[in-house]
């Protein structure tokens, strides 16, 4: 993956930049310039606003990764997973933290920023989200939060317009 | 619209054919199928040809007018187009010769799927095989093909308790046909033990849920059903031929554990036919992981929703069954060259509804269904096949 095409989308794989309708008020992640809910969706050409996802979520599905895809290697064996976060969306996400196979439908996670993969030795890291446990598993420290957008601490599904 | 028939069909051997190019496998598929319809190359209007991803896969790109020149007949200066749609582009392209017959615009046309998957390493043709699921928002974060099923798998094991060893019984049956088809990538019949203990790929899908990566081609031809008797003693009716999308990504779909795209494809060609499922005999469907199959049962209403897993490992669905699924052997045994699936679904069935599957012949065959699905289900297609006495 070229640097700019990965760097375009930093906003979104750094801080889980979204995106609400201010039609019906459903929310997006990756954000999307038409809103697929409303019944009239041209209605809401041009009247997507930005949304932060809080982060918080739960495990709707899992499965433990061992044969892996290209630049995850290191991590087999790893838990992908789908969370469905607070706010509605569902990202398609590792859950780190707890080992693979502990990892259950109905498990409360957090979003933490990772390295996601390296484009062999001398290529482009790549940096975004994963999950992790929301409580104490085993004794591990909770996550470290996702970076926020504007240096600021972020609040919960605060809308960013 | 007028009526649109399969005339004529042929297809390689699936497998890893290391000693075959491109090319070859095309050629023979196409050639197999037009001296099969008795059509003169003279007589034929266009080409369409599924195939995924030549241009990874063998660096050539602009293929189809490639198989019409080394066929012979760049002279004849007809239109040959390629499609895309995944592991389903056969079965869209068939979905266009179809339309171009139906619509008078062509009179007898061939489709075509091929493709070249071990001319790369393994790790490459996963990569890009894997390209039909969100390259930048799925892939970027982990995910591949058979992990984003195998997130479907465990939803639907969750919500209608199916279980591990029902899901194991899918690729057992599909060994069990494939050992009947000359044709197929893998002819060796195969436990549920060793599918229990094959190497975990995403679990709780194990190697032997996975369809290999094969090199293939197949091909049919196709032209207006009043004008068949001509050309075939068994033509074969295009009753229904439907295509349908959904979102791309997994994690946009509202429920894990069904396709909308297949379930809304089986409806609209259901009602196109006017059948039901319970007139099908015979079915090709998607299985390229075993709980693809699974899904693909409940979605084209051959079960309940959740009762899939209990039925097929009743053996309702071997042969004989109410229907009988997969007599190929399916991706998982036949073999699974993307682009070319959809088209090898279709020959499967004209030889079943023309009596002509050897050794694994459905008695009395006369209704078919051939189901294609693009990654996870971001396409899928229907087409109702029946045979014309």
């Amino acid at each position: 993956m070229s640097i700019a095409r990965f760097w375009r989308e930093t906003p979104r794989r750094y801080n889980l930049g979204g995106c609400r309708c201010t039609v019906c008020t459903t929310v997006y992640f990756p954000p999307r310039v038409v809103c697929p809910t409303c019944t009239t969706h041209r209605q809401s050409l041009g009247k997507m606003e930005p949304f932060q996802l809080s982060g918080e979520g739960t495990v709707i599905s899992y499965t433990v990764i061992h044969d892996p895809a290209e630049g995850f290697e290191m991590l087999v064996p790893y838990a992908l997973t789908l969370v469905k976060t607070v706010e509605g969306p569902v990202l398609t996400a590792e859950v780190v933290d707890i080992d693979p196979h502990e990892v259950r439908i109905g498990l409360k996670v957090h979003a933490t920023f990772r390295k996601l993969r390296e484009e062999g030795k001398a290529g482009v890291i790549h940096y975004g989200y994963k999950f992790a446990p929301a409580v104490e598993v085993d004794g591990a420290p909770r996550p470290l939060p996702l970076p926020s957008p504007a240096g600021e601490p972020r609040a919960a599904g605060r809308a960013t317009a | 619209m007028r009526e649109v028939a399969i005339l004529g069909i042929g297809m390689t051997r699936f497998g890893e054919l290391w000693d075959r190019s491109f090319r070859e496998l095309g050629i023979e598929a196409g050639f197999q199928a037009l001296v099969d319809a008795r059509l003169s190359s003279r007589d034929l209007g266009a080409l369409f040809l599924g195939n995924m991803a030549s241009g990874s896969l063998i660096e050539q790109e602009h293929i189809a007018p490639l198989l019409m020149d080394y066929a012979g007949l760049a002279g004849h200066h007809l239109p040959a187009i390629r499609i895309e749609a995944g592991e389903a582009s056969g079965a869209v392209a068939l979905h266009q010769g179809y339309l171009a017959v139906a619509s008078g615009a062509y009179d007898f046309v061939v489709v075509g799927g091929a493709e070249k998957l071990t001319d790369v390493p393994d790790v490459t043709a996963n990569r890009i095989t894997g390209a039909t699921a969100d390259q930048e928002w799925e892939s970027v974060f982990g995910a591949t093909l058979p992990g984003l099923w195998a997130l479907i798998a465990r939803r639907h094991m969750y919500e209608h308790g199916t279980t591990r060893e029902q899901i194991a019984q899918v690729p057992v049956q599909a060994h069990e046909m494939g050992s009947k088809n000359p044709n197929a990538h893998y002819r060796n019949r195969i436990t549920l033990e060793q599918v229990l203990g094959a190497p975990p790929v995403a679990e709780p899908l194990g190697m032997l849920d996975c369809a290999p990566l094969s090199d293939g081609a197949a091909a049919v031809v196709l032209g207006p059903l009043d004008r068949a008797r001509k050309f075939t003693d068994t033509p074969v009716a295009i009753r229904a031929s439907v295509v349908t999308s959904d979102t791309m990504a997994l994690h946009h779909r509202g429920d894990l554990t069904r396709l909308d795209s297949t379930i809304v494809a089986a409806k609209r060609a259901f009602g196109q036919a006017r059948k039901t499922a319970s007139d099908v005999n015979v079915v090709e469907l998607h299985d390229a992981y075993s709980i693809s199959a699974l899904l693909a049962l409940e979605d084209l209403g051959f079960v309940g929703k959740g009762g899939a897993g209990t039925a097929f490992a009743e053996g309702r669905f071997a042969m004989g069954g109410t229907p009988t699924v997969n007599t190929s052997g399916g991706l998982k045994a036949q073999g699974r060259p993307f682009g070319a699936v959809g088209v090898a679904q279709v020959v499967e069935l004209v030889r079943q509804l023309r009596g002509q599957a050897e050794g694994r012949q459905v008695s009395g065959a006369q209704l078919a269904l051939a189901h294609s699905v693009g990654g996870t289900g971001a396409t899928s297609v229907v087409h109702l096949l029946e045979r014309t006495n």
